[in-house]
């Protein structure tokens, strides 16, 4: 299992946001986690990228229980899973080339190296002419891809995405979808939080995905209305 | 030893791909720059100071070991033996380690300052000088004087060094004055570039952030920070020791008549103490730094 939660709970400033938690996420499966805002879909994928810890029950993360990793335990572990923010955050003074082999710099890979999967990289996700543009010289559609690029560039075991269509428009959604779709066929777990429910429907038309929806605090499997 | 100085090697010479992780600040690294070169100006000063007064301390401490003498004035048949008389009180004196009878040339050349070198020595009524070298633990002066007394009458011992001890004891605080500057000097610069690095570190926080989520450790994240503040010290403290030594050179020679002012700079060797403010700035630096980084990146996910 790339994830597996087992009672997790989380909650800030006393309250409980997220409880009872019990999720299997096996390499290569497709899921997509709904609810309406506020129901703790960010928190979720928090966990799943140990950037928040479980208050109470376990969390595993491709392997290794999060509450006995150290620090660098937890960035080793961070460099196999690809993660795409909503706002996707980016070093600014970096053009984008540069800002898409941070995982490899980081990881102390050798870029010079990894340049020509770099290329073919960009032009995967469609942006080989904005090599050289600063991050905030780019459209929304622009830095949702470049994210996804950036988040596959280690070859990361699971892919996690919070929102990556929230601020685009369907044409371009489907696109990042489709290549969301590629990641999973090339064997990556891949977890999309999102409201969307044209984009659901979309994915399920190529592929099985599990919809799992967070419903005051607790997680159920959706039903056939998706 | 030798992985730790390829360390300090690479750490100095920088990797451009982490260095460029951390956008350029301006102000911060002008102000680092200026604050690094003052501090090792003032370094400068506080070590040629130290190092001033510890020779003046030095040399008076060395003069005072040696240096009191007892004067026999005598008729001149009775001269052979009060110097004799004087002899022996102060070879039976405890504390006195050596006592000599200086000669008429030595006389001679200790009153040419004043008189020139044609004096005719030989033709005048001049006392005999005996230095006396005292051991460790000195002689008592009052009890050698009443024995000198009954001894050889016309011999008094001139204790005339005895002054200088308060001045080598204000010399000696004098350089630990200047040790504690250079301390303190140390500790400033510390807690400023501990400040700028916080204020960095604060002001990357998006920054890190990134660098987290895609599994930067914490160590390569804190050698970005690191590596651009020691730089910035090692060149500011650079400048800045140049500039001390420079103002350093300009101040007037030392000499005799000029005392302790016109001494207060660097001889011999001792140029060279100035040239480890640099690098131990950088090393400074680099532990502010770093401790500021580790610490602040501790309160991160």
């Amino acid at each position: 299992m790339v994830i597996e939660l087992s009672q997790a709970a989380y909650g800030y400033d006393g309250g409980e946001l997220l409880a009872e938690l019990d999720l299997h996420i096996p390499p290569g499966s497709f899921h997509f986690l709904t609810g309406p805002s506020g129901s703790g879909k960010t928190t979720f994928l928090k966990l799943c990228y140990m950037e928040l810890l479980p208050k109470r029950g376990s969390a595993r993360i491709l392997g290794r229980d999060v509450r006995e990793m150290t620090r660098d335990d937890v960035a080793f572990t961070r460099r196999r899973i690809g993660v795409v923010h909503q706002n996707c955050e980016f070093l600014d003074h970096l053009p984008l080339a540069e800002n898409l082999s941070l995982p490899l710099s980081v990881a102390g890979r050798d870029t010079a190296e990894a340049a020509a999967d770099l290329e073919e990289l960009l032009s995967w996700v469609g942006l080989e002419a904005r090599r050289n543009a600063l991050p905030p010289e780019l459209s929304g559609g622009e830095r949702q891809r470049a994210a996804l690029a950036r988040a596959v560039v280690t070859s990361p075991e699971v892919i996690l995405a919070d929102e990556p269509t929230g601020n685009i428009d369907w044409d371009m959604a489907q696109r990042l979808l489709r290549l969301l779709i590629e990641l999973n066929r090339m064997g990556k777990a891949v977890v999309i939080a999102t409201h969307d429910m044209n984009l659901i429907r979309a994915a399920k038309a190529h592929v099985p995905a599990r919809v799992l929806r967070l419903r005051g605090g607790r997680l159920q499997l959706a039903g056939a209305d998706l | 030893m030798k992985a730790r100085l390829l360390g300090a090697a690479a750490l100095l010479a920088g990797d451009s791909k982490a260095d460029r992780v951390v956008p350029p600040s301006g102000f911060t690294a002008r102000l680092t720059v200026f604050t690094s070169a003052a501090m090792a100006f003032l370094a400068v000063f506080a070590l040629a100071l130290s190092l001033a007064t510890g020779r003046l301390a030095d040399r008076w401490s060395d003069q005072l070991a040696r240096s009191s003498t007892v004067r026999i004035s005598a008729p001149e048949d009775q001269m052979p033996i009060q110097e004799a008389a004087v002899l022996e009180v102060l070879r039976t004196t405890p504390g006195v380690a050596d006592a000599r009878l200086m000669s008429r040339a030595e006389q001679a050349a200790l009153l040419e300052p004043w008189f020139g070198p044609d004096l005719p020595i030989e033709t005048l009524p001049i006392p005999s000088l005996v230095e006396v070298i005292e051991s460790e633990a000195g002689f008592d002066p009052d009890g050698l004087r009443l024995r000198l007394a009954a001894e050889a009458p016309g011999a008094v011992l001139d204790d005339h060094t005895r002054w200088r001890r308060p001045l080598v004891e204000a010399a000696g605080r004098l350089r630990a004055f200047g040790l504690i500057a250079i301390g303190l000097i140390a500790l400033s610069t510390a807690a400023m570039i501990t400040l700028a690095a916080n204020a960095a570190l604060a002001a990357n926080a998006r920054v890190i952030g990134v660098l987290r989520l895609v599994g930067a450790q914490d160590s390569y994240i804190a050698r970005a920070f690191v590596r651009r503040f020691t730089n910035r010290t090692l060149s500011g403290a650079t400048v800045g020791t140049v500039a001390g030594l420079i103002a350093i050179m300009f101040l007037p020679a030392a000499d005799e008549q000029g005392g302790f002012l016109t001494g207060l700079g660097f001889q011999g060797w001792h140029w060279l103490w100035p040239l480890a403010i640099p690098p131990l700035a950088a090393i400074t630096a680099f532990w502010a730094t770093r401790l500021a980084a580790i610490r602040t990146l501790r309160g991160l996910t």
